[in-house]
């Protein structure tokens, strides 16, 4: 193991980190809102902690392999939930321990979105802002970023991105070179980011509110800087911009892009480009092949994971509509009945968790329900969490596939996905992956009670923390500021265990991991 | 930074495929094996597609329309030529690039190949076969007695040649400067000496020693006049050669051997392939069944006699081997195919007088045609403690580094010299008062000083051309 390297890049990161205290520390100035010396300090302190790691081992070659690759994703994500803390403990308007300011911090960089804090209104902007750039820079990966605009790393970056990028997308680039996928990705983030943030204002909410609730929404994260979350805008449009942002963000990132990629558009660019690269090159931007076979928006549909993600959210949404319509009366009209219901499915299932109403009081059947959808959660390669409806899909194609073999002993059953058969390999993959997923469920749900939660408190807030959802049920139903020190820790644990999708962290558990 | 894709993951695709991505290179590898794939993804910074090379569908997939490059290295001629045929229809016009390796596609390249519009030609822009490469190395450098490596530039108009200077030599315990007394008519330089296998960078006193490796450049028709000079000159160097291996190389060899009036015995380890072989061979070729190991076979064929000894099977081992154990046993001259880079590292002081490396000699013929900034070719000298590089001059003198130079003002780094000049179809042997003009070819010699390359991206950023050009 060369721990020389990993506290290289993780030194360099760190400073990089730094530079994101920088929006908000001018905020802070624009609207005077007295936390300025807290954002400064806390950007002089990470920046120096980055400077302090890297200067030792600065001359020391930056050559990551997996092992360095896992090490330093877990250690840069710990680390920068403790440095996350610093604004939250030296603003003058919070007055947390911290303990919550570490919960709080984990929870922005996941994007799960529980929270300790209440009084978020009277809050300092600056702080509010930085709680929603903390999920932002959390949900496409700030390793990712890092990647996309840090030179050295070259292959181990690679090694980076796969430790931190979900699953399935593990093995697979948008782009032959790690970096350039990196910056794909990162760009589609943005302009998803920038489009959702115009619709969001258009609708009627401040630019403040409508930057701020934009990171949050395509990070999939569930922050908001209102107490009463969605419900405060009382404005049905925005609550339906909401919606189709959550929806798309939980799309396939490598999906939006195959599509971008591949429109004519894009193509007669790149041709261009490239004819600038390189005079000798040959290549005819408006050749004919560039206009043919040119992908639409039909090539959405054509994805098994996203057609099956629709449904669930489609499914979902109609039987918590119907459900609430048949037993549940405190609304003023059907309407708006439908309304919470649609939102909240799609909120919860997507695994954001702003609220817009108290669903905890629902007819337990409903709130059950929505954790459950969370935990298929959105697809894999999106910024949203749970087990993700690739995975679902391989579990259920295989238990059939189980069944179909009692029919027909000796028939040979491929799984497919897509038409294209899946390698036996990442069937057991998934398998393993499932089987982890429940094995920690139920270890964390377990050492939770033995920290005085009740069983719904403990079996809600895992899966609130561990799909990075959010809101849950029980003792935690409005926000977590009551729950024990200890319970917070797990929690925070847990948090980290969903959004590095258990095996980058548990393998640093794995005693095999240390020896050589 | 150009979109490269290749097809096929075999020891050409994979080396180039790593050279490449070291540059910026968007590669994309194509193979139908999902191990030899995976296993490059592990450590290269590249995209791997598992599939099948001529599927319109995996050309998609790969991404053909954006490509600027197009490179059919399976182990299949047919295979490479469909792979172009598609990758030109579907593609918005690439470069195309085939490995071949029927030498009648060598012979009709004219008649056969060309992407000009509007012509019935199969549309490959270039085609190469690695054995062909090869070939040609090998029988460059038995026509030069005593050559122990000589690499072509700008088209064959330049050579570096390597040699071990004897006392023979009538410069041999001379000052360099002397050459030119010699050899009035002749111009030349002596780029590099290594004794006793550290580099010497010669100064115009420096005076050859017996036993010294001279490297030295200058025209083709030039370099058997010069030998003479640093050895003496071999009166009946007989034309005695053994061959080891009948694959594709060794065949090829012996035929062109043949040609050449050597008297050839081939030495095959497998019955059935030297049965195949003689009945395909003229009868002058003497094909032995056996292992060239074997130091009983040896001494039976009379390898004491051999003028040359060259190993060319598949197995670097074997050939490693029995080029040493044919060194003991008297052959004069000895030579050996090796793939692997790191065995022909570990060769540098035995008794192996060259060694060929078939992906080396690949990659240097494939990167003159796919090269960024006009780095025309690379050439590992001396098993890689020196490079030799055959780099374009663009621009001029306001916006490049060297146009309008003479070769002694350069800022070259420490190791660095240039060799030779070639200006339209005159070649210039770069004395230091020669001003370099834009579309000069310029020939660099670089010793290793520790960090070749950083050594090799110094020169490259000198010769890169101003923003503006």
């Amino acid at each position: 193991m060369h721990y020389e390297a990993v506290l290289k890049v993780v030194g360099i990161l760190f400073a990089m980190f730094s530079i994101s205290l920088i929006p908000p520390l001018a905020i802070s100035y624009y609207y005077g809102d007295g936390s300025f010396a807290a954002f400064l300090v806390s950007f002089t302190v990470i920046l120096a902690a980055g400077v302090i790691i890297w200067f030792p081992v600065r001359n020391k070659p930056t050559q990551l392999g997996p092992r360095e690759g896992f090490l330093t994703v877990a250690a840069y994500w710990i680390s920068l939930a403790v440095a996350g803390t610093l604004p939250f403990l030296l603003s003058e308007d919070l007055h947390i321990g911290f303990t919550d300011a570490f919960f709080e911090s984990m929870s922005g960089l996941t994007t799960t979105g529980a929270t300790v804090l209440t009084g978020l209104d009277d809050l300092p902007k600056s702080v509010l802002y930085y709680r929603q750039q903390l999920q932002w820079l959390g949900g496409m990966g700030i390793i990712v970023l890092a990647v996309a605009v840090i030179p050295m790393l070259g292959i181990g970056g690679m090694q980076l991105y796969r430790a931190e990028m979900p699953g399935a997308m593990r093995n697979t680039k948008l782009t032959p070179r790690i970096k350039e996928t990196a910056k794909a990705l990162w760009y589609i983030y943005l302009g998803l980011t920038v489009i959702c943030a115009l619709a969001y204002w258009l609708a009627g909410m401040t630019p403040f509110d409508a930057i701020t609730h934009s990171f949050s929404t395509i990070a999939i994260g569930g922050f908001s800087t209102h107490d009463a979350s969605f419900a405060f805008f009382e404005n049905d449009a925005i609550l339906y911009v909401a919606i189709v942002f959550m929806i798309l963000s939980g799309i396939n990132f490598a999906l939006h892009f195959r599509v971008l990629s591949r429109s004519a558009v894009f193509r007669v660019l790149s041709g261009i480009r490239a004819r600038f690269r390189d005079r000798k090159s040959r290549r005819d931007p408006f050749h004919a092949s560039t206009f043919a076979g040119q992908s639409s928006f039909r090539q959405y549909l054509r994805d098994a994971e996203l057609r099956t993600y629709l449904w669930v959210l489609l499914i979902t949404a109609l039987t918590v509509a119907v459900v609430l319509v048949l037993t549940f009366d405190r609304y003023e009209s059907t309407s708006v009945t439908i309304k919470h219901g649609l939102f909240q499915a799609v909120s919860i299932a997507t695994t954001s968790g702003f609220t817009t109403t108290d669903f905890s009081s629902w007819p337990l059947f409903l709130p059950a329900l929505l954790l459950a959808a969370s935990i298929i959660g959105g697809c894999t390669g999106s910024t949203a969490g749970g087990v993700k409806v690739f995975r679902i899909i391989l579990l259920f194609k295989q238990g059939r596939r189980e069944i179909l073999q009692l029919i027909h002993p000796d028939a040979v059953f491929p799984i497919r996905m897509n038409q294209a058969p899946v390698h036996d390999r990442v069937i057991n993959a998934v398998w393993g992956f499932f089987v982890l997923y429940v094995v920690s469920f139920v270890i964390l749900a377990l050492v939770l009670m033995a920290t005085g939660l009740d069983m719904v408190t403990a079996y809600s807030t895992v899966t609130a923390c561990l799909n990075n959802l959010g809101p849950a049920l029980g003792e935690a139903a409005q926000n977590y500021a009551e729950l024990s020190s200890p319970s917070k820790w797990v929690l925070a644990f847990t948090m980290l265990l969903g959004r590095l999708e258990l095996l980058t962290l548990l393998i640093l558990l794995t005693p095999r991991y240390w020896q050589d | 930074m150009k979109k490269i894709v290749i097809f096929g993951a075999g020891a050409v695709g994979s080396s180039v495929a790593e050279t490449l991505s070291y540059e910026e290179n968007d590669i994309t590898l194509v193979d139908r094996d999902e191990a030899a794939l995976s296993q490059k993804l592990e450590y290269l910074d590249i995209k791997t597609i598992r599939g099948t090379a001529c599927d319109p569908k995996t050309l998609d997939e790969a991404d053909i329309v954006d490509a600027d490059l197009v490179l059919a290295v399976t182990d299949n001629d047919d295979t490479n030529i469909l792979v172009c045929q598609l990758a030109h229809m579907l593609g918005s016009r690439p470069t195309v690039i085939a490995r071949l390796r029927n030498p009648e596609f060598h012979r009709r390249k004219d008649e056969l190949f060309g992407c000009e519009t509007d012509s019935k030609k199969i549309p490959i822009d270039s085609i190469f076969s690695p054995e062909q490469l090869v070939t040609r190395q090998i029988m460059r450098l038995i026509s030069q007695p005593g050559a122990l490596q000589i690499v072509e530039f700008a088209g064959g108009k330049i050579q570096l040649v390597a040699i071990r200077a004897d006392e023979g030599g009538k410069l041999v315990g001379h000052r360099i400067e002397e050459l030119r007394d010699h050899l009035p008519m002749i111009d030349s330089r002596v780029a590099a000496i290594y004794r006793e296998d550290r580099p010497i960078i010669p100064k115009r006193d420096t005076v050859i020693q017996p036993r010294d490796e001279v490297f030295f450049v200058a025209a083709p028709e030039h370099i058997t006049n010069i030998m003479t000079e640093l050895r003496s000159v071999e009166a009946s160097y007989g034309k005695r050669v053994m061959l080891v291996g009948a694959g594709n190389i060794g065949t090829r060899l012996a035929r062109e051997m043949e040609q050449a009036q050597w008297k050839v015995k081939l030495i095959e380890y497998s019955r059935e392939r030297a049965t195949e072989v003689s009945h395909q061979l003229v009868e002058g070729i003497t094909v032995v069944h056996g292992n060239a190991t074997d130091r009983d076979l040896m001494i039976r064929e009379n390898i004491e006699s051999a003028d040359v000894f060259c190993s060319v099977t598949n197995l670097d081992e074997v050939n490693i081997l029995s080029a040493m154990m044919a060194k003991k046993l008297g052959a004069k001259r000895t030579m050996a195919l090796i793939n692997n880079s790191a065995y022909a590292e570990l060769l540098e002081n035995t008794d192996i007088d060259s060694v060929i490396s078939p992906s080396l000699l690949t990659i240097s013929a494939l990167l003159q045609d796919i090269r960024k900034g006009d780095m025309v070719a690379v050439h590992s000298l001396r098993r890689g403690a020196a490079e030799a590089i055959e780099t374009v001059v663009h621009g001029s003198e306001s916006d490049s580094k060297v146009v309008g130079r003479t070769v002694g003002q350069l800022k070259l780094p420490e190791g660095t010299m240039v060799g030779a000049i070639l200006r339209k179809d005159e070649v210039l042997i770069a004395h230091s008062n020669i001003v370099i003009e834009d579309e000069d070819h310029v020939i660099l010699f670089i010793v290793d000083k520790g960090d070749k390359q950083r050594q090799i991206e110094q020169v490259q950023k000198l010769f890169e051309p101003g923003p503006l050009w």
